[in-house]
């Protein structure tokens, strides 16, 4: 059974990535290189007012003074931020009414994609903001989400028209000098989302996002913002597919929550750009920085996350509790194979009274791979009965794979609570003898134990998502999984 | 990395006062200077910007002002007569000494044939080839700034060699007495050596006398060969003057067993660096600690357990209480390696925290690299449980008292991994007296006791 099993693994190991092509659109892009002008030229080109060039200059004069992470536990080849293109827009403005005026390639880009955006319209109620190497090119649904006063639309639009929403909230959770790659974010950043749900709205359907990395050497810099003012609640999904490419693609995006009092946002991903292929060449370099605040009373943020993709994953979404009563969560399923790395976890920075925070991170590692969870459970001085529970596990399916776990427990304040427990280990023979026994091939048992063993944080998913999120699973590990 | 102007400092201290430090010192031990030194220009004295020593910023103290300690200050070992811990009736060989210098062994002409524990300087220079084979070998330079300036001002300390087969009953006692009028830097140096099939108990006991400051840098290394077994306590009660930082390496092979715990009941600061490598299939590793502290004391309990062939067990708990304004932190990492399989390696850290001011910073991680292994972690950060203190109340127990009672039975169960009965007996009375506030009242340890809680003079 044990070479049956190593079979199954060869096979999962050997899978080519399903979603690699490229699409042939024309592109309007800047030469390689950043410098200050680089970043004055795509604020004039896209148009935006005087502040936001001003926040990226800073940004960027922060950035000039940083120096690339290294405490990760990854192993990440120099990144050459001069050899990089910092701006690439379609360049058929695509200022569209409806589906039909759509560029037909770019149709057919999702359709490969499997994102039937037609059909979505219709059935799932979803409102899609695609992008495509960075600037909006579709948003539906606008009309009946303006009806009631939300707010959905590309970050470079939400700049023009509502510009002091945006000076508002634009680096009130991550400032322009935060980290290196969320500096380099705020100075170059070329397009994303923009989210605003007003006082006691409930939004009355998922937004969702998604996103698609293009032109060769295209370092994508998204920008999202969600402000949910009080009483109000939204779901937000982002999605991620990128085409097949040798060369690495960095990736270094930034997300925005911010809740005011009793107002809940719910970040939903499922990433799966191109991992490398087996030889670990190539793929894409994901650099994120996403943090919410839950800056009002009894507000909530839940980060859920499926990170199937990306040669190198760096992802920590955080939240700061900052009002009494607040809550923050965190759910994750971090999987790799062949070459991938990961580093990923949140921080949960306990500062107002009475907050508490769940964290549920579920690990899974095959063929060469190194997966780490990485957490911070901060409760500062003030944040009397702060409570945490955190479990992280590690699910590992080869024996040249690693799993590492490394939690930061900070506490200051003797009314705190936290708990943390962490487990590692493989799929256990009993249980795959136990559903052999009942005629469940081994095949099918591993996939139901794996599935059994993401279960929790899947259930976080919305439906649609779920879906998806299982079929990745399934494609990254097929062979294994049923 | 730039050193900093102490770091500077401390290497000139060294260049001026070479001669004098290698004057008795083994030719092994002079030699690994040069390497010592290269690696300290390069390290220097880590600051809390090193992740390892995140939570302990030690650069404030490791400085040159401080007096070497290359004399003996007088200390006389009968001074020290009353410091055998008086472990109650612990029949055992005891070892002095005095500012990181062997001063005196008491009943160690008893011990087994062959066994030798005493001067590091003299049996280091009379067992060479231990010494070539296990110096440095485990604590190495390049690894650590604390290692690397003890490694260069290294000239005394403890040695301890049990060869093979051979069984000591009795545990071996050590007490290291910090005393001098001025206040002093210690670098002592120890080596253990426990052969294939012997059995050894060692008990390092460190203790302040008098109110200057001291700053002490101590490197243990210990060797545990085939079917060997050693059983290592240290138990640390010194005044809030000291600032230690213990580097405690241990090697294992095959089918060995190390029970190792570390006490800290009062101190200033203080840092142990534990590293246990288990090199040997069926090597079984226990390494357990307790810490109680309060006022300004800040314990930091660094574990490093590398499982590096298969089919090794080891078991850590660490558990820690902070009063006042106080800080805890702890690191602990396991690593397996990639192919040791079967590996089971267990961690587990809770801490109690008693005041508003108190704080704990814990890091428990797993750094896996095979996958037939059974490892976990848990860490909780928390108070004394309600229910339990509501069941006490309700049966007529005051505040107080239901306090150190639950305090004391979360306390017990490291105490209760002590191998030695009479040693057993004299932890748990200690740490009851330390709950109770009473450890000044210590009835042997007098001169510890009035130092125990008392202040040091250039605060």
């Amino acid at each position: 059974m044990a070479s049956e099993q190593d079979k199954l693994l060869e096979e999962v190991t050997n899978r080519e990535y399903q979603y690699g092509f490229h699409s042939d659109i024309e592109m309007d892009v800047l030469p390689k290189g950043l410098n200050e002008e680089v970043i004055r030229e795509i604020s004039r080109r896209k148009q935006e007012p005087e502040f936001l060039l001003e926040f990226r200059l800073e940004a960027y004069r922060n950035w000039l003074k940083m120096e690339s992470p290294d405490w990760a536990h990854l192993k990440i080849p120099e990144i050459d931020f001069q050899d990089m293109i910092y701006y690439a827009a379609p360049k058929k403005k695509p200022q569209l009414n409806s589906m039909d005026e759509v560029d037909p390639e770019l149709r057919a880009t999702f359709d490969k994609l499997g994102i039937p955006l037609d059909e979505q319209k219709v059935l799932a109620g979803v409102a899609v903001d695609a992008i495509i190497d960075s600037v909006s090119v579709k948003t539906t649904f606008r009309e009946t989400l303006a009806e009631k006063g939300i707010i959905f639309c590309s970050f470079s639009e939400a700049a023009r028209e509502y510009p002091d929403l945006v000076k508002k909230y634009l680096g009130s959770v991550v400032p322009p000098g935060d980290n290196f790659f969320a500096a380099l974010n705020s100075a170059v950043f070329s397009d994303g989302s923009f989210v605003f749900i007003p006082k006691g709205v409930r939004c009355p359907m998922e937004l969702s996002s998604y996103f698609r990395i293009n032109t060769m050497n295209t370092g994508q810099f998204e920008r999202t913002l969600i402000v949910a003012e009080d009483d109000s609640y939204v779901s937000y999904l982002e999605g991620c597919t990128a085409p097949m490419r040798d060369e690495n693609q960095l990736h270094a995006a930034v997300v925005e929550i911010v809740t005011l009092d009793r107002a809940e946002v719910k970040y939903s991903t499922v990433q799966n750009w191109y991992p490398g292929n087996k030889e670990g060449k190539g793929g894409i370099y994901n650099f994120v920085t996403k943090r919410g605040i839950c800056k009002g009373d009894y507000s909530k943020i839940s980060w859920t996350q499926v990170e199937t993709g990306s040669a190198i994953t760096w992802k920590y979404p955080s939240c700061v509790l900052m009002g009494n009563n607040t809550v923050g969560e965190f759910y994750s399923v971090a999987l790799t194979n062949n070459y991938q790395q990961a580093d990923t976890g949140t921080k949960m920075i306990h500062l107002g009274k009475n907050t508490r925070s769940l964290i549920v991170s579920k690990g899974i590692s095959a063929g060469k791979s190194q997966n780490s969870y990485r957490g911070l459970v901060k409760v500062s001085k003030k944040a009397d009965n702060a409570r945490n529970f955190s479990q992280c596990d590690s699910l590992l399916l080869g024996d040249k794979c690693g799993a590492h776990t490394f939690p930061y427990l900070e506490i200051n304040n003797p009314s705190a609570k936290v708990e943390h427990e962490a487990t590692t280990s493989k799929i256990g023979e009993d249980q795959i003898f136990y559903c052999n026994q009942r005629g469940i091939d081994t095949e099918d048992a591993v996939g139901l134990i794996v599935n059994g063993y993401v279960k929790e944080v899947i259930n976080q998913l919305p439906m649609e998502f779920a879906v998806e999120a299982q079929k990745l699973l399934q494609i990254s590990l097929e062979g294994s999984v049923g | 990395m730039q050193l900093s102007e102490h770091d500077i400092a401390l290497q000139r201290l060294f260049a001026e006062n070479r001669e004098l430090i290698e004057k008795d010192a083994a030719p092994e031990v002079n030699a690994a200077r040069e390497g010592a030194m290269e690696a300290f220009s390069k390290l220097g004295i880590p600051s809390s910007k090193v992740e390892a020593y995140k939570y302990t910023n030690l650069q404030a103290w490791f400085k040159a002002g401080y007096t070497q300690a290359y004399g003996l200050n007088g200390a006389t070992s009968e001074a020290l007569k009353q410091f055998e811990c008086n472990v109650h009736e612990l029949d055992s060989y005891t070892l002095f000494t005095v500012n990181g210098k062997f001063v005196a062994g008491s009943n160690v002409e008893a011990l087994p044939d062959g066994v030798e524990a005493g001067s590091f300087a003299e049996l280091s220079k009379k067992h060479p080839e231990l010494l070539k084979r296990y110096y440095g070998s485990l604590a190495k330079v390049e690894e650590d700034g604390f290692v690397a300036l003890n490694t260069l001002f290294a000239t005394d300390g403890i040695f301890i060699y049990v060869p093979k087969g051979k069984v000591v009953e009795k545990p071996i006692q050590v007490v290291n007495v910090l005393t001098g009028e001025q206040d002093l830097m210690v670098n002592q140096r120890n080596l253990i050596v426990v052969e294939e099939q012997a059995q050894a108990r060692v008990l390092f006991c460190d203790h302040t006398m008098s109110m200057s400051r001291f700053v002490v840098n101590t490197v243990t290394e210990g060797h545990v060969a085939e079917s060997a077994m050693l059983d290592f306590y240290n138990l640390q009660n010194q005044h809030n003057g000291t600032v230690q930082v213990g580097a405690y390496h241990f090697d294992q092979e095959t089918r060995s067993l190390l029970n190792a715990n570390y006490f800290t009941l009062h101190t200033g600061v203080a840092r142990n660096n534990i590293f246990s490598r288990l090199g040997g299939p069926h090597a079984e590793n226990h390494i357990s600690g307790l810490y109680v502290i309060d006022k300004n004391q800040h314990v930091d309990n660094f574990s490093f357990i590398n499982h590096a062939v298969p089919d090794c067990e080891s078991n850590e708990l660490f558990k820690g209480v902070m009063d006042d304004a106080s800080t805890g932190a702890f690191t602990g990492r396991i690593f397996v390696a990639p192919d040791a399989q079967r590996t089971n390696a267990y961690q587990s850290n809770n801490n109690l925290l008693l005041t508003e001011n108190a704080k704990m910073n814990t890091r428990p991680q797993l750094e896996i690299y095979a996958d037939d292994v059974k490892c976990s972690h848990g860490a909780t950060v928390g108070q004394l449980d309600e229910h339990a203190m509501f069941y006490l109340r309700a049966r007529g127990i005051s505040k107080e008292e239901a306090n150190i009672l639950l305090m004391y039975a979360f306390a017990y169960e490291v105490i209760e991994k002590i191998q030695v009965p009479a040693l057993k007996e004299q932890i748990r009375e200690l740490v009851e007296k330390r709950f109770r506030g009473e450890l000044d009242k210590c009835d042997s340890c007098v001169v510890c006791g009035q130092l125990g809680t008392g202040r040091v003079k250039s605060e």
